[in-house]
């Protein structure tokens, strides 16, 4: 009996699984196209990212639910331009990285699938979830691991969401120090650029006047 | 063991609930849409922010799968937008920024599907919650709202900083560029008036005798 509802159960757990994926956001790319997601997040931050592709099929007139072949070339660089992840996955694929330097990361996804003759109506349709800091953490797979009752659990979910808005705050503060050093760098180039501009409109005015009453004197108009 | 199961499984259940945040960068004379299907009765939100780029504003439209338009406002910097699906399928919202024609935007937003799932689904739960576990779910709400107040001040701040940094570079490039300027053109009405009085070489008439 209980074997029976096991099996009913996985079934069901499956059919999710399976849905789950196609319920996410999703939109259209080209073919060669680019489509690059920026993530500015502190340091050590974890992001998971998950997609799943499908292709348009113009015969169907409507989309595949999946076509093996299909590539996705995931290409991941940090604030400083340097890539820190570009890899080749398959038509759904799982990435994932945690940040070093905190900054603006750049998550770029484009198709380059060798087989041109698949893109026939030059759509193709990418569901994207993209989670970011203590959204990764999966709390019934902690609670199973650390055996935690339910309150244990709770109180781990709060200290997670504390610990993501302490680091957003510390680097809130580094970038209000970045912001502020920009602010007075303006502040100091409109303060001397004045000064000297003035001074170069003065010392050009005298020049002129004088350089003007020698040639006058020269050609005896004065 | 069966309970066991179903716990470790029930999260998957729930894979349709779900807030999807990017940030991506809307180039000048684009559209760029989003598509979600939704279940009838749930509780949507749709919140948008331009972080840089030009006049900070984004035209956004939102549809229901019938095509009826649920939201659009031109030009528009940041807004929010609540609304329950009155059917099934597939919803639509674009950003577009077809009235810009050389600056290319970046937009963040953050569109919420449902209500977030249960940390510890209990199916067979005959309780209600205790004082401590109803404590931790508000302060757990009232940290969501902290989480999102704070990415809307750093979306801010970004755009503040993007501006203060243009505004730098910006100075530096006018005032060398003015002070050429000026140089060029003081040398050049002085070598004009020498050549009008250049002409006449042989007239050296006094002026005003």
């Amino acid at each position: 009996m209980e074997m029976k509802a096991v099996v009913s159960s996985t079934g069901l757990m499956l059919l999710f699984a399976w849905l789950s994926p196609s319920q996410a956001l999703y939109f259209h790319i080209g073919e060669t196209e680019k489509k690059c997601f920026i993530e500015e997040i502190p340091d050590e931050t974890m992001v998971i990212g998950r997609y799943r592709t499908q292709l348009w099929d113009k015969q169907a007139g409507s989309f595949l639910p999946s076509t093996p072949g299909l590539g996705m070339h995931v290409e991941i660089k940090d604030p400083d331009a340097k890539i820190i992840l570009s890899r080749q996955y398959g038509s759904d694929g799982r990435f994932t990285f945690t940040s070093h330097t905190p900054g603006e990361h750049q998550i770029c996804l484009h198709s380059n699938s060798t087989k041109m003759a698949l893109f026939a109506g030059g759509k193709l349709r990418v569901h994207l979830d993209i989670q970011v800091g203590e959204h990764t953490n999966n709390y019934p797979e902690i609670a199973a691991k650390d055996k935690l009752t339910e309150l244990q659990l709770r109180v781990r979910q709060l200290l997670d969401q504390v610990e993501q808005i302490q680091k957003e705050q510390n680097y809130q503060r580094y970038r209000e120090e970045r912001f502020r050093m920009t602010s007075e760098s303006t502040n100091q180039r409109v303060l001397w650029w004045s000064i000297a501009q003035t001074f170069i409109l003065i010392i050009t005015g005298i020049w002129q006047m004088r350089h003007l009453k020698s040639f006058f004197e020269a050609k005896k108009l004065v | 063991m069966l309970a066991w199961f179903l716990l470790l499984c029930a999260p998957l259940m729930f894979g349709w609930i779900r807030a999807s945040e990017l940030t991506f960068e809307l180039p000048d004379n684009a559209k760029q849409c989003f598509y979600e299907d939704i279940t009838i009765g749930t509780k949507c939100t749709l919140e948008f922010q331009v972080v840089t780029g030009g006049h900070y504003d984004v035209d956004c439209r939102l549809e229901d799968p019938d095509g009826t338009v649920l939201y659009k406002e031109m030009k528009k910097q940041y807004d929010s937008f609540t609304f329950t699906a009155s059917r099934n399928g597939t919803f639509k919202f674009c950003f577009s920024n077809e009235f810009s024609t050389f600056t290319h935007k970046t937009v963040y937003f953050d569109f919420q599907v449902g209500d977030d799932p249960p940390l510890f689904p209990n199916e067979n739960r005959v309780t209600a919650l205790t004082q401590m576990e109803s404590a931790c779910v508000s302060i757990h709400e009232a940290l969501k709202s902290v989480i999102d107040y704070q990415t809307h001040f750093r979306l801010r701040e970004a755009q503040g900083r993007s501006r203060a940094e243009d505004l730098n570079t910006r100075v530096a490039f006018w005032s060398i560029g003015e002070a050429f300027i000026l140089l060029v053109v003081s040398i050049s009405q002085v070598l004009l008036l020498r050549s009008f009085f250049s002409d006449k070489k042989t007239t050296t008439t006094r002026v005003g005798s």
